[in-house]
Formats: structure tokens, C-alpha cells, sequence
């Protein structure tokens, strides 16, 4: 089946910098896709792009079966969610809405009844006469949201849309926003460099550096299953190491012979594993075990997050761990006390390079 | 990309306002660069004009006193506003907005009024003459004294500027640090304030070496470059000779407008948005000392204004000083009458009006429009010209210009129409320069909301764009409409019979030996101008309240929040 949104081949030129290398990607009907990405990586250049607020260098869009590559934005069939809201400041409330709204010779009643419809779904009827300088951050980025919704688009970009807002109306928001883009069934892609953003709210992830696609796939895929060492690193937090094949499933850290479960192709590989897959003070029964000293010992609430210095053979290496709270209080653990740590086979898993 | 209708209607907007820079600007100053080239026949000569200019010792001379006059001038106009704008930034003297409203005043003056008042103080008949222990008025003094009362109010605006950028938390450092404050003074307030002081000194400088009015008015033998081009043109009836001193004129200027744009530029990167508004604290001598110095300044401009408002109503001075309005009776004097009165009325509403349509939408679409990168840069540019064409300049090329007899536009000559694109023209950068700032500060993605929307780009410019610009649209009207009735330089040689303007009549008057109604005339420009003013506050306060009700919500917000 021909995807909702297929971007074929873009690049774009700023001058002699090129912020988009050759991207494609494709989205289907109803999906929420995140592009995420460090600040510099062009994953907004893309969504200006998909919008047509830019012009890209090379490559085509097609949106439904219908080339859009080089239309206009007021051609386009999207609603647009800004960073800043750019919402009217002169404009109330319910004029903000109701802007996109009224060439379409739709009579006062008809839109009056939209305004007020869109104004329920995003939980705000008592806001209808104010001006944006009236409302927090969370209410305009929700009128923000109505307003885009208002002529019912096909497509809902959304740049950034939570970055300004404090924490708490964050997390409340996401899920808001993931709720009503189910309930409405409009297809999203909201730009971010937020990764607990992108992991929460999306069905997929398309991770970009350097304006190229690193990975795309679920959030829990990415997690899991990093394919370069950008995608660990920036999804969560990692060790990486550099291994040696000694057999198929058998490698070589510095000096120490460890097991994985997956099948080692290469002889030189890297290898990541996440803080929380390191167990500490294992079964003697467990494989890859090490010795090793606490070196830091951070406090975060319901875990503790720790630099474990690991007793490798050829080399000592530090790792960062993460442990549960319970254990290593009930357990009086310290800073610089020596334990022993387990680097499970099915956790260790191999970057293609 | 392919085009919308958007597209097009911006395409077209950008050339019809490109057009129009091209007619009202380039294509006279091409006339007037390659007049100077040419004989009285119009055969091309090359620098033969230019030669003969640089062989006459007595117009040679010009140069050095233009000169001499307008750094002289500068440095006593930039010493003294900042000492005022540091009294109005730096201390807590009472009466600051009133000193503010005193030290504008010149700005509703024609500048010549600024000589007249001069005349009456210490001309050969002057009430205070023995002040000058002997020396004449009439020269240099005289023109250095009233350039200074003329020039001051646009050194301290900028100055002012300058000085409240201040970041409080770099003074709160050095008095942690323990420094002196003369110390302070060197290390923190000069060099924040460097760029506004620089750019100070060359607006002031640029505003003497081009002005006219005064130098005509008070000084007498002593000839400058803008009187020569006058003399050149209107007496002897030199076109090319005006136009060499014309391009010997604008080398200066341009210099001038240069190196304050590049300053201007640097200026930007000053405050961030993380910098801690300054405020000053009591400090019972420094603050007495400051209300004596802001009094002394006001002073002088109430003795500048007063005198010319007192000599308005002597019957005929020094004969019979009794008081009447005889001197108001225009209908029986030279220079137009009561009709050039009206005429500048309105010429100044006409450029008002349609100044401020083609400044806005010209500004509009350099800073907001999609795509065309290289028509805003060129509209932009042309934009910017005009702040480095002196006044006489700019009118001399318009004869030459719209004079020409193979001209299709000639019809324009002598009409009210040449005068107002004329004056458009000459006030054109300051205006585009702050319709810009008010648009760079609206969000830009406001016209990218509109367009996904699928509304066309005028919708969002009427409802949206528009009503947030008010206040800057009015400042813009209010300033070509001051100006209107002030400028002397550009009209002079373009009004006709039919299109005789007060600033004019002034210069007429004075010229024809009648002071007194001259002086009578300036004050009818200076009691409109007010009389504008106070309107315009009146309308902020009452009308605008029902467009801008958004922005006393946030400011109601602001204040509850702190």
C-alpha cells in the first residue's frame, strides 16, 4: 500500500551548508511520527519542508498520491503547530480559531458551532473571549492546537510544541496531545529533541543527525535495539565498548572473555550496554561476572545512579550503572566499597558500525 | 516552487514599490550625477565642471567652513545631549518627562526660525547684543549657535537610547568589586554607550553640513556648501555648477550614513534578554546638579522659541513695540500668503497619508514576504538611500529630472504631487527603519500560520499584522507630517506659484527683510506641529484603547505578576 506521506530523496541546501542529505522516509494514514534529534540535526528544516516553508534543494513529497513538491503552503492540505504558538495577540480566543475558518463562505452559525466544538476537545469553553496574553503557556499551546485543527487537515506538523512550557504541564500535555491525535485519527509528525518526549508519545521514531536519518523504528525498537552508536547514546544513556570476535557468540573486552547472545560477524565490533542491565552483586551462577569499586554514587530519588570501575583483565574500565534504591540502602553500599557486577549476555547488544 | 496567488500579488506589490523608489530616486539622482558632466548644452565635458569648481578659491572655500561648522557643531550638540541624556537616564532629578517634552521642541521648528530668533537676540538691532562683546552674529557663531538648538533633540533621542540599555547587574559587579565610580563611568557607562554616541555624531553632523535654512538665514558672508548650491542654482541660474557642489555635498553624507550603519549593526548585540534593567539610585548632589544643568538647556530653547513667539507680535520692531497681530496679515506680505500656509497643510497631510501607505507595505513586504530574496534586498537598499541624500540635493534632482522636457512624467512639474513624492523620498529611511522594527518584532511565523491555514497573506496583514503596528504606523504619520511642515532643503526648488508652503515663506520673508512676519509664519508651523502632537497623544489615549485592548491585558498581566 502507497504510504500517506512519502518523502523521496531530500536535500536542502543553505548556501554551502547542506542540512538535509538524501532523506526519505514514509508515514501512514493516522500514525504519529516524531523526528527526533539534536538541536542542528534538521529535523525542523524537514518539517518546514514537509510544510513548504521551505523549499528543498533536491528530492519529492507526495501526500495522498498527489505530488506536493512544489506547491505553495496555502496549497498544502496540513495544520501547524509553532514552538512560539504565534497565536494573534489582538485576536481572541475564539477569532484565533475560527481565522482559518471563514473563506470557506461557511455562515456564522456553522462556524460559531466549530469554534465551540474545538474548544470542548481541547477542554478550554471557558476561555473563548480571552486574549492569549490571558492565558498560560499550556492553555495557548492548546487553543495553538485547535486553531491548527480547525479546517480539519489531513496532517498535523507540530514543531517543538512543548518546549516552552514548564515540567509538569509537559507530561500532562503529552499525553493530552497523543489522546485527541487517536481520537481524531489525524496523522502527526511533531518535531522534538526532547527523547522522553518522542519515547512517550510516538508510534515511531525517526532519529536524524547531521541531516541524515540515523534509525527509524518504535520507541521501545530504538531503545532496544540501537544500530549506531548516535542512536545509543541518545536514546537513554549507554555504555559502549569496543570488542574483539573471539567465536560467534563469544568477544573479547579488554583482555576479558564475555558471552552475548547475538552472532558476532564482525571481527571488531562495539558493543553497548544499558546502566540498568548491569546487575549488581549477581548469583555466582550468572555469566560475565566482574569485580569492581563504586567510584560515584548518585542519589535520584527511587535509584541511585553509579560509576562502577570494572576489574577487566588487561585494562580497568568504568561503566555506568544504575541500581534500585531499596538495595543499596538496605545494604548499606558506599562509595569506593568493591562489589561485583554481572554483564548479561542478552543485554549486550552489537552496533553495526 | 510553483507560484500562488500570494506569489503574485507580492511580485507585484514589490515592483510597484521598486517602481517607485526607481522614479522618486534613482533615475533624478542619475539625472542630477550626470548633469554635472555636462555643459550648458548639454554636451558631455567629463570633469571639466569639476576642474572650474576646484579653480575658484572663493567656492573651495565652502568646504572648509562647511566643515568647520559641522564639527564644531557636533561636538558641542553630542557633549551637551549627553549630559541631558544621562540626567534622564542616570538620576533621580524631578521632572524628567517634562525636560524630555522641553528638549523635543525644535524638533516642530523649521530650522531657520532657530536664525530669526538669533537675529532678534544679537542682529544689529538685538536686545542682548553686547552679550557677543563685539563679534558679529552673522557667520559662524550664529550658525554653530542655532545648528546646536536645532540639532540637539536628534542627538538625544539616540543618546538616550543608549544609555538606558544599561545592564544593571555589570554596575552591581563593579560596586561589589569596589570600584570608583568616575571609574565606572570610564569602564562601563562609555563603552556601552560607544555605538549611540558614534551614531549620534553622525546624524548631527550629517543634519549641519546639509542643512540650508540657518546658514541662508544668519550667515551673512560666511558661505557653505548647501547656500552655494542655492546661490548657483536660483541666482545665477548655474545648473551645472549646483550640481558639482551637489556631489562635493553628498561625499560627506555618505560617508556620514556608512559608518553609521555598520555602528548600528553592532548596536544590536548589546542587550539580551537576560540583562537587568539599571536603576538609578538618590544621590541628593549629583541629582540637584543634573535638574540645574536640564533647567540651563531648557532655558535656552525657551529663550530661542520665546523670543520668535514675542517678536511674532511687535508691531514693528524696534520702532514701535507695541503688540498686534499685524505681522500675521501674510495676504500683504511676499511669499504667498495665508495660501502657502494652507498649501503646507496639506502637502503635510498628503505625505502623511500616502508616505505612510508606501513606507508600511514597502516595509511589510521587505521583512514578511516569502521567497524573492534578491527584490527585498534591492527594495531594501533603496530604502536605505535616502538618509545619505541631503535635502538641496535631492530637490535639484528632481528639476533636472522631472524638468526634462522628453520627461513623459514632466506633467508632474509644479504640481502639489512632485512636492509630496519629494518629501516622501526625503524622510523615507527613518520611516521604513521603524516600520521595520515594529515588524521584526511580531512573530514571524504568524503569516506561515495564515498560509497553512489557506488564507491569502492580505488577511493576516489586515487582521493581524496591522492592528498590532498601529502605534508604529501613527509615529510614522506624525513624523512625516512634522517634517512636512518643517523642510525647507528639498522643496525650495521644486514649489511652483500655485504651491507656495509657510516653510518656504519663512525663508522668502526673511530673505525680502521681513523678519517679523517671518518669524510669525514659523510659529504657525511650530503651533500645527504642537497642536498635531497633542492630538496624537489625545488618540493614543482614547482611540486606540479599542484596538489595542490585547496589549492592556498583558500589561495588567505583567503587573500582577511582579
Amino acid at each position: 500500500m502507497q504510504k500517506f506521506l512519502s518523502v523521496h530523496n531530500i536535500s536542502k541546501f543553505f548556501g554551502n551548508f547542506q542540512a538535509l542529505k538524501d532523506v526519505s522516509f514514509g508515514v501512514d494514514e493516522s500514525e504519529f511520527v516524531c523526528i527526533l534529534g539534536p538541536s542542528g540535526c534538521g529535523k525542523t528544516t524537514l518539517l518546514r519542508v514537509i510544510a513548504g516553508l521551505e523549499t528543498q534543494s533536491d528530492g519529492t513529497i507526495s501526500q495522498n498520491n498527489k505530488d506536493i513538491s512544489l506547491l505553495p503552503p496555502d496549497q498544502r492540505d496540513f495544520g501547524i503547530v509553532f514552538q512560539s504558538y504565534a497565536l494573534f495577540p489582538n485576536l481572541s480566543v475564539k477569532n484565533n480559531i475560527a481565522f482559518g475558518l471563514k473563506t470557506r463562505k461557511q455562515n456564522k452559525e456553522t462556524i460559531n458551532h466549530r469554534v465551540n466544538e474545538l474548544l470542548e476537545l481541547v477542554g478550554l469553553s471557558d476561555h473563548i473571549n480571552k486574549f492569549s496574553a490571558q492565558l498560560s503557556g499550556g492553555e495557548q499551546q492548546r487553543v495553538a492546537l485547535a486553531r491548527a485543527l480547525a479546517p480539519s487537515p489531513n496532517l498535523l506538523l507540530l514543531d517543538e510544541p512543548l518546549s516552552a512550557l514548564d515540567a509538569k504541564v509537559r507530561q500532562y500535555l503529552r499525553l493530552e496531545i497523543k489522546n485527541l491525535q487517536k481520537k481524531l485519527g489525524v496523522t502527526t509528525i511533531m518535531v522534538t529533541h526532547d527523547q522522553e518526549e518522542a519515547l512517550t508519545m510516538a508510534d515511531r521514531i525517526i532519529l536524524m543527525n547531521k541531516g541524515i536519518i540515523e534509525q527509524e523504528g518504535s520507541p521501545y525498537d530504538l531503545y532496544s535495539n540501537p544500530q549506531t552508536s548516535f542512536a545509543a547514546n541518545f536514546i537513554g544513556t549507554t555504555n559502549l565498548l569496543e570488542a574483539n570476535k573471539v567465536s560467534i557468540n563469544q568477544i573479547e573486552i579488554n583482555g576479558s572473555i564475555l558471552e552475548c547472545n547475538e552472532t558476532i560477524n564482525e571481527n571488531s565490533v562495539t558493543i553497548t550496554i544499558r546502566p540498568e542491565d548491569i546487575k549488581i552483586n549477581p548469583d555466582t551462577n550468572e555469566k560475565n561476572i566482574f569485580q569492581g569499586v563504586i567510584k560515584e554514587l548518585e542519589f535520584l530519588g527511587s535509584l541511585f545512579r553509579g560509576l562502577v570501575e570494572v576489574d577487566f583483565k588487561s585494562q580497568k574500565t568504568n561503566l555506568r550503572c544504575q541500581f534500585s534504591s531499596e538495595y543499596i540502602l538496605q545494604n548499606n553500599i558506599k562509595k569506593n566499597n568493591a562489589i561485583s557486577i554481572s554483564l548479561q549476555p542478552a543485554a549486550l547488544k552489537v552496533i553495526k558500525k | 516552487m510553483k507560484k500562488s496567488r500570494d506569489d503574485y500579488l507580492t511580485i507585484l506589490f514589490i515592483s510597484v514599490t521598486a517602481i517607485y523608489m526607481l522614479i522618486a530616486l534613482a533615475f533624478p539622482m542619475y539625472a542630477i550625477l550626470s548633469k554635472g558632466l555636462q555643459n550648458k548644452d548639454g554636451v558631455f565635458i567629463g570633469f571639466e565642471n569639476y576642474i572650474n569648481y576646484f579653480e575658484s578659491p572663493s567656492l573651495v572655500y565652502s568646504i572648509y567652513n562647511s566643515l568647520f561648522v559641522s564639527i564644531t557643531t557636533t561636538f558641542i550638540t553630542v557633549t551637551l545631549a549627553f549630559v541631558f541624556a544621562y540626567a534622564l537616564t542616570r538620576s533621580c532629578m524631578i521632572g524628567k518627562t517634562i525636560f524630555r517634552s522641553i528638549a523635543m521642541i525644535p524638533i516642530l521648528l523649521p530650522s531657520l526660525l532657530a536664525g530669526i530668533a538669533l537675529v532678534y537676540l544679537f542682529g544689529n538691532q538685538g536686545i542682548i547684543k553686547g552679550l557677543l562683546f563685539g563679534y558679529e552674529i552673522y557667520g559662524p557663531i550664529g550658525i554653530i549657535i542655532a545648528e546646536v538648538f536645532y540639532t540637539f533633540p536628534h542627538a538625544l533621542l539616540i543618546i538616550i537610547i543608549a544609555l538606558s540599555i544599561a545592564d544593571a547587574r555589570l554596575y552591581e559587579a563593579a560596586t561589589v568589586l569596589r570600584s570608583k565610580s568616575i571609574r565606572t563611568f570610564f569602564t562601563i557607562t562609555i563603552p556601552s554607550a560607544k555605538y549611540g554616541l558614534i551614531s549620534a555624531i553622525f546624524v548631527v553632523f550629517t543634519l549641519v553640513i546639509t542643512d540650508f535654512g540657518i546658514p541662508k538665514v544668519i550667515g551673512g558672508q560666511f558661505n557653505v556648501l548647501a547656500v552655494d548650491i542655492y546661490k548657483q542654482v536660483v541666482g545665477q541660474q548655474n545648473f551645472q555648477m549646483g550640481a558639482v557642489v551637489s556631489v562635493v555635498l553628498i561625499i560627506p553624507a555618505v560617508i556620514a550614513f556608512i559608518v553609521d550603519r555598520i555602528v548600528q549593526r553592532k548596536q544590536v548585540a548589546v542587550l539580551t534578554s537576560r540583562s537587568v534593567v539599571y536603576e538609578p539610585k538618590k544621590n541628593k548632589n549629583f541629582d540637584s546638579a543634573m535638574f540645574a544643568y536640564c533647567c540651563f538647556i531648557s532655558f535656552f530653547i525657551f529663550t530661542i522659541l520665546g523670543m520668535c513667539f514675542f517678536a511674532s507680535f511687535v508691531t514693528f520692531w524696534p520702532y514701535n513695540m507695541s503688540l498686534s497681530l499685524d505681522n500675521y496679515q501674510f495676504d500683504l506680505m511676499d511669499g504667498g500668503g495665508w495660501d502657502s500656509y494652507y498649501n503646507s497643510i496639506r502637502m503635510a497631510c498628503y505625505t502623511a497619508v500616502f508616505g505612510t501607505i508606501i513606507v508600511f507595505s514597502g516595509a511589510y513586504f521587505v521583512e514578511k514576504s516569502r521567497g524573492l530574496k534578491k527584490g527585498r534586498s534591492i527594495l531594501h537598499f533603496l530604502s536605505m538611500i535616502p538618509m545619505a541624500i541631503p535635502g538641496m540635493v535631492l530637490g535639484l534632482a528632481y528639476i533636472f529630472f522631472f524638468n526634462h522636457p522628453n520627461n513623459p512624467l514632466n506633467f508632474l512639474y509644479g504640481t502639489m504631487a512632485i512636492l509630496v513624492i519629494c518629501t516622501i523620498t526625503h524622510f523615507y529611511t527613518v520611516s521604513h527603519l521603524t516600520a521595520l522594527t515594529a515588524l521584526k518584532q511580531i512573530d514571524n511565523e504568524f503569516e506561515h500560520v495564515g498560509s497553512s491555514l489557506k488564507q491569502p497573506f492580505y488577511k493576516t496583514f489586515f487582521r493581524v499584522t496591522l492592528p498590532i503596528s498601529l502605534p508604529a504606523i501613527f509615529e510614522i504619520g506624525i513624523y512625516f507630517f512634522v517634517n512636512a511642515m518643517t523642510t525647507v532643503s528639498a522643496v525650495v526648488f521644486i514649489y511652483s506659484f500655485n504651491t507656495t508652503l509657510a516653510s518656504v515663506a519663512v525663508l522668502n520673508m526673511d530673505d525680502q527683510g521681513d523678519i517679523a512676519a517671518a518669524a510669525a509664519m514659523g510659529m504657525m508651523i511650530f503651533y500645527t506641529n504642537v497642536s498635531v502632537r497633542v492630538a496624537y497623544v489625545l488618540l493614543t489615549k482614547k482611540i486606540l484603547v479599542k484596538f489595542q485592548s490585547w496589549r492592556h491585558v498583558s500589561s495588567e498581566k505583567i503587573q500582577a505578576t511582579t
